[in-house]
């Protein structure tokens, strides 16, 4: 019964039973420097085109300034989109979560820590794996996530594609152009993912520089202590 | 300052502790790199006990906020993330540094007589951190975390008779929630600690009772200098301080590596799945344990009928307690002088590496052959020792300590 229970509860939130696992498609890694202004770039692209619907409510604005470096005004124009956001808020989607779940069946999920689960390799080729499919209620289906409830929002930007890669429409960017935009998106996924990474990676070699000196400093203190040791067994040995 | 001391003497043994178990206790000289370990594991015990009570400030042990609360801490608390990456690293260090510190032991046979007790008191610590380790993995609530819980619980739960009243003990109720970790809470930040810092004591009262043992498996109290103490032996402090010192070095170096680059060392140290909250309706595709207590999982599973596989499972870990009374060489301890036996530890070793592989895996039938093959050369190697032992070559054992 528990079992039953489970997979219609399944199937009603919109999840693929675990063993549908079919093949599913090679992931593509990103190219990206993760550094302040890819980041940057991508957080706008993420304000643009994500954030109607996806939450990143970990992430306060203020820290778009603060580990970013993102001038206020840009970050209260651009980023702060809803209409009651304040800077020491988490960046709360302005979509309720119960709309959400009656428009699309499913509430898109909070993404602070999509990175984490699903990897950025899976985010790279997700966003870049739209396909035209009639079949589907938002017209567009996913090679990565089947039958996925969420529209292809980048649409404008890659264009529309077939199922076999086939181009139906141009985009209004480049092909490379929009690798390059997915991969800013993914990038600002990653760091919102864990923002500590910028900052443990700028004090690694101080702490680790400093244990190296430590270390030298012991290992020294330990071969001036340990010559009365050695001498006395040479002199047992001799 | 040596009135102050005098105070002290005449109401507490301070000098008398420290020359006892530090400028008066007198280790063998022949100390190499697998004696690094025992320091190293109070060092992370210590470590971990500081970043835990930072931890404990600000996690909500309750279904609905305790996975928020972790997040909070990364994401909100100053430092946060350094103290909880130096706490879930500082977990699997843990495991490292005792795997090679029990590992020591199994090479120059430090369990023998007269040091029996102070190998069952460390088994005892670590079955204590297998538990410590389960149940602060359970905390975070993550989806590894629920899954889990609801795994190891339903080890409880197939005790004959009284299994589902116990699991529903152990989980305070029918299924893992809110009163779950309150009381794995209770456990992993009071009980399990507190049993672990008394073990530790014991086992260093024992270890200064017994002498630690060598690389050369040589009693160094049989020959005394005319001055009593060991010829062959040398104070802790100095020699052993400065020399642990520079190990701590080298340690956190790699610790710090870690911390600062790859804290979750690809789903190894923290698991992917543990990054959605826990929900009892979502299944991981593989529920598989830390790195750590992978080898017995494989054990588990390479075993069709769960109860009998939980047998073994407890065979499996119980196995190592008796090894004072299995491993019966009248000659000698110590690796360096049984070809045999060394063979016998390298393929033991070679066992558990390959079972810790298998049980990351996902459960498969391919899997199963290499998994029952190490299992059987795990028990192989406890059933075998008593007789292998007595019978087995030895070079001969010098009277002094080599170098």
């Amino acid at each position: 019964m528990r079992r039953l229970l489970l997979v219609a509860a399944l199937a009603l939130a919109g999840f693929p039973p675990p063993a549908a696992a079919e093949a599913a498609p090679r992931l593509e890694a990103p190219h990206y420097d993760f550094d302040r202004a890819t980041i940057r770039k991508g957080a706008e692209l993420f304000a643009q085109r994500c954030f109607a619907c996806h939450s990143v409510a970990h992430i306060r604005y203020q820290r778009l300034e603060t580990d970013l470096g993102m001038p206020l005004g840009t970050l209260e124009d651009d980023i702060m989109l809803p209409s009651d956001a304040r800077i020491h808020q988490g960046m709360v989607s302005a979509m309720r979560p119960q709309d959400a779940a009656k428009w699309f069946g499913v509430a898109p999920p909070d993404l602070t820590l999509e990175a984490r689960y699903r990897g950025i390799d899976w985010i790279y080729t997700y966003l870049k794996s739209f396909y035209r499919d009639p079949k589907r209620p938002t017209g567009f289906n996913n090679h990565v996530f089947k039958n996925v409830a969420m529209p292809d929002v980048l649409e404008p930007l890659q264009g529309i594609l077939a199922a076999d890669g086939r181009v139906i429409k141009k985009g209004s960017v480049s092909p490379q152009q929009f690798d390059r935009d997915a991969a800013d998106i993914t990038a600002w996924l990653q760091y919102t993912s864990d923002p500590s990474k910028l900052e443990r990676e700028a004090l690694g070699p101080w702490v680790i520089g400093f244990l190296a000196v430590f270390t030298l400093l012991a290992y020294a203190l330990k071969r001036v202590v340990w010559r009365r040791v050695h001498r006395g067994a040479s002199q047992a040995g001799s | 300052m040596s009135r102050v001391l005098a105070w002290i003497d005449r109401r507490f043994p301070l000098s008398r502790l420290i020359r006892e178990s530090m400028t008066e206790y007198y280790a063998p000289k022949n100390f190499n790199f697998w004696y690094f370990f025992g320091s190293l594991a109070l060092l992370v015990f210590a470590m971990q006990v500081i970043t835990g009570i930072f931890l404990l400030a600000h996690y909500q042990p309750s279904a609905s906020k305790a996975f928020d609360s972790i997040q909070t801490i990364m994401y909100d608390v100053k430092w946060g993330w350094l103290i909880r990456y130096l706490h879930t690293t500082g977990a699997s260090f843990f495991f490292i540094v005792i795997y090679l510190h029990m590992l020591r032991g199994y090479l120059y046979g430090s369990y023998r007589k007269p040091r029996e007790l102070l190998w069952i008191v460390g088994f005892v610590i670590y079955v204590c951190l297998m538990a410590e380790a389960y149940f602060g993995y359970v905390l975070p609530f993550g989806n590894m975390s629920y899954w889990g819980g609801e795994v190891i619980t339903s080890i409880v739960g197939a005790i004959p008779y009284a299994g589902s009243w116990l699991a529903s003990l152990a989980r305070g109720g029918f299924g893992i929630g809110t009163a779950t970790l309150n009381r794995f809470m209770a456990f992993h930040a009071v009980l399990v600690p507190a049993l672990l810092g008394l073990l530790v004591v014991a086992h260093v009262l024992a270890l200064h009772e017994t002498g630690s043992n060598n690389p050369d498996g040589i009693e160094i109290r049989e020959h005394l200098g005319p001055d009593g103490k060991p010829l062959d032996g040398i104070p802790f402090h100095p020699y052993y301080t400065v020399k642990d010192i520079m190990g701590v070095g080298v340690f956190l170096i790699a610790l710090s590596l870690v911390v600062f680059y790859a804290p979750t060392v690809h789903g190894l140290f923290i698991e992917t799945y543990n990054y959605i909250p826990a929900n009892p309706l979502q299944t991981p595709p593989d529920v598989t344990p830390a790195w750590y207590l992978a080898p017995y999982y494989a054990m588990l599973r390479a075993i069709p009928d769960k109860k009998l596989g939980i047998l073994v499972l407890f065979l499996a870990i119980a196995a190592p307690f008796f090894l004072p009374w299995l491993d019966r060489n009248p000659r000698a301890k110590s690796i360096r002088y049984r070809p045999v036996y060394l063979a016998m530890v390298v393929v033991l070793v070679a066992c558990l590496l390959v079972l810790g592989w298998i049980g990351m895996q996902p459960a498969s039938p391919a899997l199963l052959p290499p998994a029952r093959i190490g299992l059987a050369l795990y028990f192989l190697f406890f059933a075998s020792l008593p007789f292998v032992s007595r019978i087995e070559p030895t070079r001969p054992v010098p009277d002094r300590l080599r170098m």
